[in-house]
């Protein structure tokens, strides 16, 4: 079965270009069409949403997005809280969790000693292998009752601040917007602050150096340095745990108290998208089922909503800055 | 090369058997669905009989609703529901139903000064608190269910289930039979617009909260009030007598009630007749398909169902249901005679 | 005045430095504080019935099919997903980086991130169960290929995201050096490229892992549960995720001990994976310095 090389030098060379060429079209295409295909999941799941949510999306569409009323059994429905509720618990989960990741990814790529970087690294991806119905579990038998005792605090501090006070309002509960978005916050952390550390060590060394050896302190040249260079991963970091965040169920529905009003105060009980879904899904039938799946295609439009606004943002800041 | 050939397809074949579990030894699969109501009970019926007989009986619980579209999607073999199908859907499908067992749900509060199983409420003063007009547990229609006691002057904290779920459907029944405001505000369902309070996700969301809030009530399932330590409230029932919730209030509300009359067994026991029956007194079913695809599977499952009510009782019992009447399981048995020509 | 200047930078420095590691800190009080609370509630299930026995009602049940279940499911998820989500990561990163095409998948897969997993679950059901039990005449409905296909739904965007991400990191003078050499272009992706971005990609993997290890919801509807055991890819499986939801909601806390230790195991699996691929991939991994 070993055939002897006879082709001529030349000809072996032209033959290896014809194979290369082949080999890349082989290749580009099998790239090609794995994409596609996340693109066809994508819309797959987009459009079997519409069509299971057609009933209450075309029916009464209008009303269907700006009606804050739920109530399946006069078989009402708008998805104004929910939306509302994941949007907020969201916003919270990113508020927090964004700069906390950050010192997390700092503080493994430039200040702890080499030693601990890849057990304490280690330890902080574990949080994303804790399921989330544990965080659930977690949420409600522990971390509900934790923040029922902190929130009379909350509200007696900066609860007496006036406007921001509204947000800090109601009695200690313990559960809530609040404390939905601190456990999202939690989940979170791993993904972006596992993607910002990977990131911070692909900054080339003599970049670094180069800055250190001109008399820069470390906060500058995360700053100036590394923070320009891997931007645009960072932000796909920060996507990745807002992505999680919106569509987040079983954790949220443990602590939000699920009340389909919508309030002024964080310490007050709301719903979520997700939750709802989790929520009522099982039982659903008919009308209610249809309901339902048409707010999980709005979770995609809200995820697209998003998405795009920030896409936008960044494109602004680009042209500022003359990239 | 001749003898490689076959010697490949035998052990392809034998790989595929082996991948479509073709191999093992047990009699039949059986698959169900439905219900996380009888959840606990099927799995415990399940394991003996499979001890018994080698038949697997594979019950899931994904939620009544799920279990009924799994049952009409034929997915599955039979389907459990807390909340019976109506003629016109069973006529539609050719589905069939009959009960398989007996429970009860209960109100559960965390009162600081009131005595666990002391409090006394009947149904207009549950469905008051419940649609949020009853606002202080020293309202004076509490007191007077409650002469002598001291109530505290506290608002109330109602806490309702947020999933959607069998024990919500039997408990909304309930309170809109005996009270119209709760009907025209409210009104049935798996699940609700809720007027007041805050929702827990399951049986043991509604137990935390009501554990950890003070002031606040609930309603659960029997067995989670029992393993969470939870206090209870005794209910006024419609003849006027005051219960508690156990099984022999659940069976006085299973035996009082007009099955004979009931086509296809629907009927909901809430608010039951009897002298001592508890008035929260909820029943599941099974759902199957009259002319099924796989008629063995389908044999059993009635022979499961017939062997766990004559011999499922002390596990239903330890479970903290009620197995069903005697009269109850021969009308069963006449209903699979004449409805279901295997 | 530049001595003022140069103490100013010094303690913002110190400021920063200090407000990363309590940063940390919060990040591992929270860890410890979750495992803490999982390991103290599940220690009691924690014993070789868990391995020895199937799910039954009561004390005496473990978690032997489930886990059997997870594992396959969770291997073949992994099987479907990494190979195809690192090569449209590979094809985001170094075919599409500027082309509208790339821009729109690289869109779409961010929402597809957000997407709810019960909604994927329903998916995957319409698509895959429904089928399979109308062609079969309902002898195969659910199954753990239903499931493992579900479950690669939801690694799919993290790996896709991370390959893209880390793959357009790699320095643009690698792979000028590779192409000056006259290497094809895939040999350059595949040999230059990506063994660059091995550890980066590993990580996406991983995550995904992380991710779907741990997923309820879309098991409902697709694997959906077995409380027998099974070895069969095309039968209806058990998983550790849902017997921990179902066992939670459940008023017998014998079940909520072994939902307990069911999560613990799931952590520990992933650590376990994490820490494995980390020391197999430390050694070969090429330094770029």
């Amino acid at each position: 079965m070993h055939a002897a090389r006879t082709e001529t030098p030349a000809r072996d060379f032209e033959t290896r270009a014809r194979t290369d060429a082949r080999h890349d079209r082989i290749f580009h295409g099998a790239l090609k069409s794995c994409a596609l295909l996340v693109l066809a999941a994508l819309l797959g799941a987009a459009l079997s949403m519409l069509w299971g949510g057609r009933e209450v999306l075309f029916q009464h569409g209008f009303h269907f997005l700006t009606s804050s009323s739920w109530n399946p059994v006069t078989d009402d429905y708008g998805a104004l809280a929910p939306v509302f509720g994941t949007l907020v618990t969201s916003l919270i989960a990113l508020v927090l969790a964004v700069p906390l990741s950050f010192g997390i990814a700092l503080f493994l790529t430039e200040i702890a000693p080499v030693w601990m970087r890849g057990p304490v690294g280690t330890a902080i991806e574990l949080l994303a292998g804790i399921p989330s119905i544990i965080y659930g579990m977690w949420g409600l038998f522990i971390f509900v009752p934790f923040m029922a005792r902190i929130e009379p605090a909350l509200s007696s501090t900066l609860g007496q601040i006036p406007l921001i006070g509204k947000l800090f309002e109601g009695p200690p509960l313990g559960l809530g917007i609040l404390t939905a978005g601190i456990v999202l916050a939690v989940m979170i952390l791993p993904f972006i602050s596992s993607v910002m550390r990977e990131v911070f060590q692909t900054v080339p060394k003599r970049l670094k150096e180069s800055a250190y050896a001109l008399g820069s302190t470390t906060r500058e040249v995360v700053w100036d340095i590394v923070l320009p260079y891997t931007r645009s991963a960072v932000i796909g970091g920060i996507f990745l745990g807002l992505g999680r965040a919106l569509g987040e169920t079983m954790a949220v529905t443990f602590v939000l108290g699920n009340s389909d009003n919508i309030t002024s105060s964080l310490l007050m009980p709301g719903t979520s998208i997700s939750s709802s879904i989790a929520n009522e899904f099982n039982e659903a039938v008919g009308t209610h089922r249809s309901a339902l799946i048409a707010l999980g295609f709005l979770l995609f439009v809200v995820t697209f909503i998003v998405l795009l606004i920030a896409r936008l943002m960044l494109r602004q800041l680009a042209r500022r800055e003359g990239n | 090369m001749n003898v490689r050939f076959p010697h490949k397809l035998q052990l392809f074949a034998l790989a595929t058997a082996l991948a479509l579990g073709l191999g093992t030894a047990h009699a039949t699969d059986v698959t169900g669905a439905g219900s996380s109501f009888v959840y606990p009970v099927i799995s415990k019926w399940s394991a003996a009989y499979a001890e018994k007989t080698g038949n697997h009986i594979n019950y899931q619980s994904i939620g009544s609703g799920g279990g009924i579209a799994q049952i009409k999607a034929g997915t599955v073999d039979f389907g459990a529901s807390d909340k019976p199908l109506d003629q016109a859907t069973l006529a539609k499908f050719g589905l069939g139903q009959f009960p398989d067992v007996i429970g009860g749900i209960v109100p559960v509060l965390n009162v600081n000064g009131i005595p666990a199983g002391k409090l006394v409420l009947d149904g207009k003063t549950l469905a008051g608190i419940f649609l949020g007009k009853i606002t202080r547990w020293n309202d004076p229609g509490i007191a007077a269910l409650n002469p002598g006691m001291k109530l505290p002057d506290q608002k109330i904290t109602v806490v309702h289930r947020s999933d959607g779920s069998g024990t919500t459907y039997n408990f909304t029944h309930y309170l809109s039979q005996v009270s119209p405001a709760w009907k025209s505000r409210a009104g049935v369902g798996t699940a609700v617009n809720w007027p007041a309070g805050i929702g827990g996700k399951g049986n043991e969301g509604v137990s935390a909260y009501v554990k950890q809030i003070r002031n606040s009530i609930g309603y659960v399932e029997y067995a989670y009030a029992l393993q969470n330590h939870i206090g209870y409230a005794m209910m006024k029932n419609a003849a006027g007598n005051v219960v508690s919730p156990n099984t022999a209030s659940f069976q006085a509300a299973a035996a009082t009630a007009d099955w004979k009359h009931a086509r296809n067994f629907e009927l909901l026991i809430t608010n039951a007749p009897g002298t001592r029956a508890w008035p929260i007194t909820a029943t599941s079913w099974v759902i199957m398909y009259k002319q099924p695809r796989n008629l063995e599977h389908t044999r059993v499952v009635m022979d499961f169902f017939k062997w766990a009510y004559n011999h499922g009782q002390a596990d239903a019992r330890s479970l903290d249901y009620v197995p069903l009447p005697d009269s109850l399981v021969k009308q069963i048995e006449q209903y699979w005679q004449t409805q279901y020509k295997m | 005045m530049s001595s003022a200047i140069y103490t100013r930078r010094r303690i913002t420095n110190a400021v920063a430095m200090v407000l990363s590691s309590i940063a940390t800190v919060i990040g591992l009080v929270f860890l410890a504080w979750i495992l803490w609370v999982t390991v103290s509630n599940g220690i009691s299930a924690l014993n070789l019935k868990l391995f020895t026995r199937i799910t039954a009602y009561g004390a005496d049940g473990g978690l032997s099919n489930a886990i059997v279940g997870s594992l396959g499911m969770d291997l073949l998820a992994l099987l479907i997903c990494a190979p195809i989500g690192v090569l449209a990561g590979t094809y985001l990163a170094e075919y599409a980086a500027t082309s509208r095409l790339g821009a729109t998948i690289r869109f779409l897969n961010d929402i597809l991130l957000s997407a709810p997993s019960i909604v994927l679950g329903l998916f995957v059901y319409v698509i895959v169960v429904v089928p399979m039990s109308n062609v079969t005449h309902g002898a195969v409905s659910f199954s753990g290929v239903a499931g493992a296909i579900a479950l690669a739904l939801i690694g799919l965007p993290v790996i896709v995201r991370t390959t893209d991400e880390m793959l357009q990191l790699v320095p643009g003078s690698l792979r000028e050096a590779a192409l000056s050499l006259g290497i094809p272009q895939w040999k350059l992706t595949v040999q230059v490229l990506m063994r660059a971005a091995t550890s980066g990609i590993l990580t996406g993997v991983l995550l995904a892992l992380a991710r779907l290890a741990g997923e309820t919801a879309p098991l409902l509807f697709t694997a959906f549960g077995n409380n027998f055991m099974t070895y069969s890819p095309l039968s209806k499986t058990a998983s550790v995720p849902v017997a921990i939801y179902q066992y939670t909601n459940d008023p017998n806390p014998a079940l909520h001990a072994i939902a307990w230790a069911g999560a613990l195991l799931i952590t520990l699996f992933v650590l376990a994976l994490s820490l494995l691929t980390r020391l197999f991939f430390s050694r070969k991994k090429v330094s770029h310095d």
